[in-house]
């Protein structure tokens, strides 16, 4: 039992960065803008996350820190993608390789140093409880947060008139610019918010799953942050799931590679990005009959007539 | 008033050959701010790495060692993006066309072959990184998977399988337990032209590579083909042109291309397979490739140019004590200046005054 709940515990703090950063980019694609620089801005929360709880000691400032500089980095995709109707892919690759490059940057002061772990939630006798109590009161405040974010973000988009508006926006730009809604505005916000979720799910890394910083570290979160919103088909609820699941892929193959089984540890490391590629076709094949889930102006440029 | 984009009536040609000067000439403003910010002297960093390497013979040749993988896989993917389709996955593919073509330099090592052994690897590798990139690309065009995940997600997988061959299998046994193939035999080795020199006979296929797509786009119907699926789907699509096919023509030869590049840089400059041997070619090609505004000729120029940044930032590391990864910041902002520039080709910047505000919302 003490295993199992190692493992879960350990399956959560995998899942919570991806499921921040997801998050984020399922708004952003929603609206209808495809930012694939999701690994850039995480990378980039990461650094400038572990930066701001050095100099501060506090959790909270490098989660703002990692934040912040995540909103930073959407704000040139914003820039350009909205600002200059350049092609989305291609801007979203720029700012990942900027964002790696910068990262290393920022943080090459930082290697070896050490902060203190982001606290964890401790309630008395609840926390104490056997097996669920770790996990359920246990946790530290990006998981709970994760877990809220992703429910008022299922509450904003179908359950608010904004939310209606951000989907409309997503699935015909010009019949919600017809109908007098700012476009690019809307985008915007999205795209900023993206950037604040990929940043703090960046944040997360450095602040509170491994007290360092190590160049790189995102090591494809992002990317797979990306092929989880395809996989939850645009949908939140199945993000949380998808987000667990590959979770708990990367820690069943950590468990698997100490057991020795033999197989090659090289093997069992490419498990998540392999378990990526099958769900997608498993996903995108599932797909294939009932027509595609995404939203219709997913990754298409806007220019506004007059 | 505010700034708004409209569209050009047609392409400025003025802007496009202007466009990747005026980038350039950006990023280097951009890169002197940020050499002043990290407290070093703009003008002496940006000589170090811009013009010092020019100034000498020896590293005039690493630039062309190191612009011969990145014009090679740049020109690869410059068809695909031509076409409209994302191989993003080119490292995946390059590290996987100098595993296929090794195998061969590490069965045969130190059995006395004759020299079919190299060209052989080259085919190997070629046909190593064409079978890797068809994953993704029949994986998009049987289930319409997006290639722009599964290719980077391979680049992972290509990752780690070098790392167990070489650390594995094919480990040299007198290596002290380092993780690398034995030295490749003479035989199993590409050529170097001018004796003594690291510049080798690869430098001549690039040449090659891009003499023969400069005719294929502009000379041929597969090139048509490419750039009418590109820039106009649906008028592609009455044309009879099938763009299935055409998303496994351009991953077929973009992903060969990566791979012939990466076992040339194997059998090449570094001699032997050893994780970690390339610096990201195959990413930083994807700059190239834009940077070449997607154009043979054009990216040979731009492999050159960031080939160029290579040496310059090792230099500037060393002399100035710059972080390498300054040269990775300076190929992410040369890309983002060069594609805001790019979109002024098709559209302008005009100022306007602001419309007046509907007196009632949307309904």
């Amino acid at each position: 039992m003490v295993l199992l709940e190692a493992i879960i515990l350990s399956v959560i703090a995998a899942s919570t960065p991806l499921l921040l950063a997801a998050s984020g980019e399922l708004v952003v694609e929603r609206s209808g803008v495809l930012n694939l620089g999701v690994e850039g801005m995480m990378i980039m929360g990461a650094a400038c996350g572990f930066t701001g709880a050095w100099l501060t000691g506090s959790t909270a400032v490098g989660a703002l820190f990692g934040i912040a500089a995540g909103v930073a980095m959407a704000a040139v995709f914003a820039l350009l993608t909205l600002g200059l109707a350049v092609n989305q892919v291609a801007t979203g690759l720029a700012l990942t390789i900027l964002g790696i490059g910068l990262s290393g940057l920022i943080g090459a002061g930082f290697v070896g140093e050490k902060i203190t772990p982001a606290a964890s939630l401790y309630i008395p006798f609840l926390t104490d409880m056997p097996v669920v109590g770790r996990i359920l009161f246990g946790q530290d405040a990006f998981v709970y947060f994760s877990i809220a974010l992703i429910v008022a973000i299922w509450c904003f988009l179908y359950r608010t008139r904004a939310g209606l508006i951000l989907r409309a926006v997503g699935d015909n730009h010009t019949s919600a610019h017809a109908l007098g809604y700012p476009v690019l505005k809307i985008r915007l916000l999205a795209v900023l918010f993206g950037g604040a979720c990929a940043g703090l799910g960046g944040a997360f890394l450095p602040l509170a799953y491994t007290p360092f910083f190590i160049p790189g570290m995102t090591a494809g979160r992002g990317w797979i942050a990306l092929a989880l919103v395809v996989f939850a088909s645009w949908r939140p609820g199945r993000l949380v799931g998808g987000a667990y699941l590959f979770g708990a892929v990367t820690i069943l193959q950590l468990h698997a590679q100490a057991l020795g089984l033999g197989v090659p540890s090289q093997l069992m490391s490419s498990l998540p990005y392999l378990a990526t590629v099958i769900v997608l076709v498993l996903i995108s094949r599932a797909r294939g009959t009932s027509g595609s889930a995404a939203p219709a102006s997913l990754g298409m440029v806007f220019v506004p007539d007059r | 008033m505010q700034l708004v984009l409209e569209r050009r009536q047609e392409r400025s040609a003025v802007v496009a050959v202007a466009s990747p000067a005026v980038a350039v000439g950006l990023t280097l403003a951009t890169m002197a701010i940020l050499f002043a910010l990290l407290g070093k002297n703009p003008a002496t960093a940006l000589y170090v790495y811009f013009i010092e390497p020019l100034t000498d013979s020896y590293a005039l040749q690493e630039i062309a060692v190191k612009a011969t993988p990145l014009v090679m896989i740049g020109v690869g993917l410059s068809l695909c993006y031509t076409a409209n389709v994302w191989n993003i996955g080119a490292e995946g593919q390059f590290l996987i066309g100098a595993v296929t073509g090794s195998w061969l330099a590490v069965v045969t090592n130190g059995t006395g072959v004759g020299h079919w052994v190299l060209p052989v690897m080259l085919l190997l590798g070629a046909a190593g990184g064409a079978a890797y990139a068809m994953i993704p690309a029949l994986c998009k065009v049987r289930f319409g998977a997006s290639e722009i995940l599964t290719s980077l997600m391979l680049v992972y997988v290509a990752d780690l399988l070098l790392d167990y061959l070489v650390r594995g299998p094919w480990r040299d046994p007198k290596g002290l337990n380092f993780p690398t193939t034995a030295e490749f035999d003479p035989v199993a080795t590409v050529p170097t032209l001018i004796e003594g020199s690291r510049l080798h006979a690869g430098a001549i296929v690039t040449l090659i590579v891009v003499m023969l797509a400069t005719v294929m786009l502009g000379r041929t119907i597969k090139g048509f083909e490419i750039r009418v699926v590109g820039a106009a789907p649906k008028a592609a699509r009455f044309a009879g042109f099938n763009s299935d096919q055409l998303v496994l023509f351009t991953f077929a030869i973009s992903g060969a291309l990566a791979g012939l590049a990466g076992i040339i840089e194997v059998a090449g400059p570094v001699g032997h397979l050893q994780p970690g041997f390339s610096p990201g070619y195959g990413f930083t090609a994807i700059i190239v490739a834009f940077l070449g505004r997607l154009n043979p000729v054009g990216i040979l120029i731009a492999g050159l140019f960031l080939a160029l940044t290579f040496i310059g930032g090792e230099g500037a590391q060393i002399s100035i004590k710059v972080p390498l990864d300054l040269t990775k910041v300076f190929q992410g902002i040369l890309l983002f200046y060069v594609l805001a520039c790019d979109s002024l080709i098709l559209y302008r910047i005009r100022l306007v005054k602001p419309l007046r505000k509907p007196a009632h919302g949307p309904a």
